[in-house]
């Protein structure tokens, strides 16, 4: 699993807005203030390092030994460990906030991931690769290979994404166990949001990444 | 059999063991019969005595000084030439100019525990109501009761706030203790290798030790020093079989594999024919010249007895609510003594009650005894904690420079 694989991969530096990247900001925003925030996947620890400087308080959990090295030489507290087994041991509620970013592919139970970030949290903020991308479906489509983009370069027999989903599946799973879509954007290959006032067919055709706000949904 | 040669063949009743325990080499805190020792067993022990060194200064806010809580048969001379052994201190390669624990920025200070035998009151220590050593009289001393002895200390220093507790092993065990006991005088915590807890495992070496040294005859009761004797033998075997513990099935392939010591062939006799059984003989011998055997059997005890979650009705995480302490808690990957199960449990404790918390796990074959070894992944993680807390405590400097 490659927890720690978040933007950018080669190929593509993900745009920045002032110091920081285009989609940290998107993500920061979604959070209130004051609210308590667990970064599942934290890489070096920028996203989190921007939630502190807005006075939220932050933990990250990270696989790489480098990541929780550079983390906590930056004074986050985060802990060495791996979403499908480590979200179990959290307390139901702990959180105001779980983010998943990018690493919802990479996990071995996505679907028991996801009940777990909204268990612990009260809201979750969740990132993925869009496989109905256009790049994606012209290559399988036209190419008849597995399609590799500038931001997911692996070959299929090396990739730790083992659980592609398209942005359409994702709400539909959503709807299936009861999670509420409070937010929705789609971003392009630079991290830079599609325009707002487009239907959905083509989020799911022009949004690299999907990013969602989800929050627990009523008794059904 | 006559070419077997036993662990060690002659008992050292050394006069300079003797002095160091009642008159050590170093500082001394002597509390009078007014300032008891408070003892978990209901025993206030008075008069007692903690012998510490401390190393760097104390700055003006008094806010610079990190506590090592030293880990079972080690003590106070952490970065000085040991005054029984010649060898240098025990975290010489962490403790000094420019290292993870620097003295040019720190205040340092490591106390032997209480129930010790390198100056601190403790069984081997004479009793003021007999003059002769406490032996088995001296009452059963706990963690907890270590830690609220060096808080005694800590207060005579005139040290409100520790910036720092850390310690590995036994001296992790401290680190919680400190935490759990005095949250508001930690600023930050650095439990190294350790649990929340003594594992059955665990206690089983450990009672396995005891009878070792029990077993011998010339413990007598625990009256040796008045026999004029010292149980070596069974001393020994305790120390072999507790540093297999520290060890790993790899460490040991790499340092010993099945390698013959100083011959080709097997003697077909219970000699020492594999280096590896050499090298248990030695730690096992050098081990007795330095460390008094009731002291091993009451530390040993103190260890066995620890659980912070029993405390707390047996909800780990109720031993740290609402804690500001900031944690970096570290494990290494082929420790068995102190698996990382023990910190992961700790750290979801920890998280549990919203502490501030790291972990890592560092990867290293050399077992248990990782934390006293040149691991570089160890020491970054170390210093980088320590920076970064620096900062929030307003220490300066915090450069990530080494």
């Amino acid at each position: 699993m490659s927890m720690q694989q978040t933007l950018p991969l080669p190929g593509v530096t993900p745009e920045r807005t002032g110091a920081h990247r285009t989609d940290h900001l998107l993500v920061a925003d979604m959070v209130s203030p004051g609210s308590r925030v667990l970064d599942v996947g934290c890489g070096d620890g920028e996203l989190l390092q921007l939630l502190e400087s807005r006075g939220i308080d932050g933990r990250g959990i990270e696989l790489s030994r480098e990541g929780v090295n550079g983390c906590v030489a930056k004074g986050l507290a985060v802990v060495q460990g791996d979403a499908d087994t480590d979200l179990v041991n959290y307390p139901d509620d702990a959180f105001d906030y779980v983010i998943l970013s990018q690493t919802l592919q990479a996990t071995r139970q996505p679907r028991v991931v996801l009940e777990n970030l909204l268990r612990i949290g009260q809201r979750a903020i969740v990132s993925f690769p869009n496989f109905g991308f256009w790049k994606m479906r012209l290559q399988l489509l036209v190419g008849g290979h597995m399609p590799r983009t500038e931001n997911l370069p692996a070959t299929w027999y090396d990739t730790a994404n083992i659980h592609f989903c398209t942005i359409k599946d994702f709400v539909q799973l959503c709807d299936e166990i009861n999670v509420k879509m409070e937010r929705a954007v789609a971003l392009d290959l630079y991290g830079r949001p599609v325009p707002l006032n487009l239907p959905w067919w083509v989020w799911n055709m022009f949004g690299e990444q999907g990013v969602f706000l989800l929050s627990r949904g009523g008794v059904k | 059999m006559s070419n077997v040669r036993p662990i060690t063949s002659q008992p050292i009743p050394s006069d300079d063991r003797a002095q160091e325990v009642d008159h050590p080499s170093s500082l001394v805190a002597k509390f009078g019969l007014d300032q008891p020792l408070k003892l978990d067993c209901g025993v206030d022990l008075a008069p007692f005595q903690i012998a510490y060194q401390t190393y760097g200064e104390l700055n003006a806010d008094r806010s610079n000084a990190i506590l090592i809580c030293h880990a079972l048969t080690l003590d106070q001379h952490v970065a000085n030439v040991h005054p029984m052994t010649g060898k240098p201190g025990w975290w010489e390669n962490m403790v000094g100019h420019g290292l993870p624990l620097d003295i040019d920025r720190y205040f340092i200070i490591c106390a032997n525990v209480i129930g010790g035998c390198m100056g601190s009151t403790g069984p081997a220590s004479t009793n003021p109501a007999t003059g002769k050593p406490w032996g088995l009289d001296f009452p059963v001393v706990t963690i907890p009761d270590m830690v609220r002895a060096q808080a005694m200390l800590i207060d005579r220093l005139g040290i409100d706030t520790l910036f720092c507790v850390v310690g590995g092993s036994m001296g992790g065990m401290q680190v919680l203790q400190w935490t759990a006991a005095y949250p508001e005088r930690v600023f930050c915590a650095l439990p190294i290798a350790c649990a929340t807890r003594h594992s059955a495992q665990n206690i089983a070496f450990h009672e396995l030790g005891r009878q070792a040294v029990m077993a011998d005859p010339n413990w007598h009761q625990g009256r040796y020093a008045e026999n004029g004797t010292l149980p070596h033998r069974g001393l020994a075997v305790a120390r072999m079989a507790a540093h297999i513990t520290y060890l790993s099935d790899a460490a040991l392939h790499r340092k010993f594999g099945r390698r013959m010591q100083d011959r080709e062939l097997p003697t077909f006799s219970f000699d020492a024919d594999f280096q590896v059984e050499s090298y248990l003989r030695y730690q096992g011998s050098s081990f007795v010249e330095r460390f008094d055997a009731n002291s091993y059997l009451y530390l040993t005890r103190a260890m066995d007895y620890f659980d912070i979650a029993a405390d707390h009705n047996d909800v780990l995480a109720k031993a740290f609510t609402g804690i500001k302490t900031r944690f970096c808690v570290v494990s290494f990957t082929s420790d068995w003594l102190f698996p990382t199960s023990e910190s992961r449990a700790l750290v979801h404790a920890l998280n549990a009650s919203s502490a501030r918390v790291s972990f890592a796990e560092i990867e290293t074959d050399k077992g248990h005894d990782a934390f006293l070894l040149d691991v570089p992944e160890f020491f970054e993680i170390f210093r980088a904690f320590l920076q970064a807390a620096g900062k929030a405590r307003g220490l300066g400097n915090g450069d990530g420079q080494s």
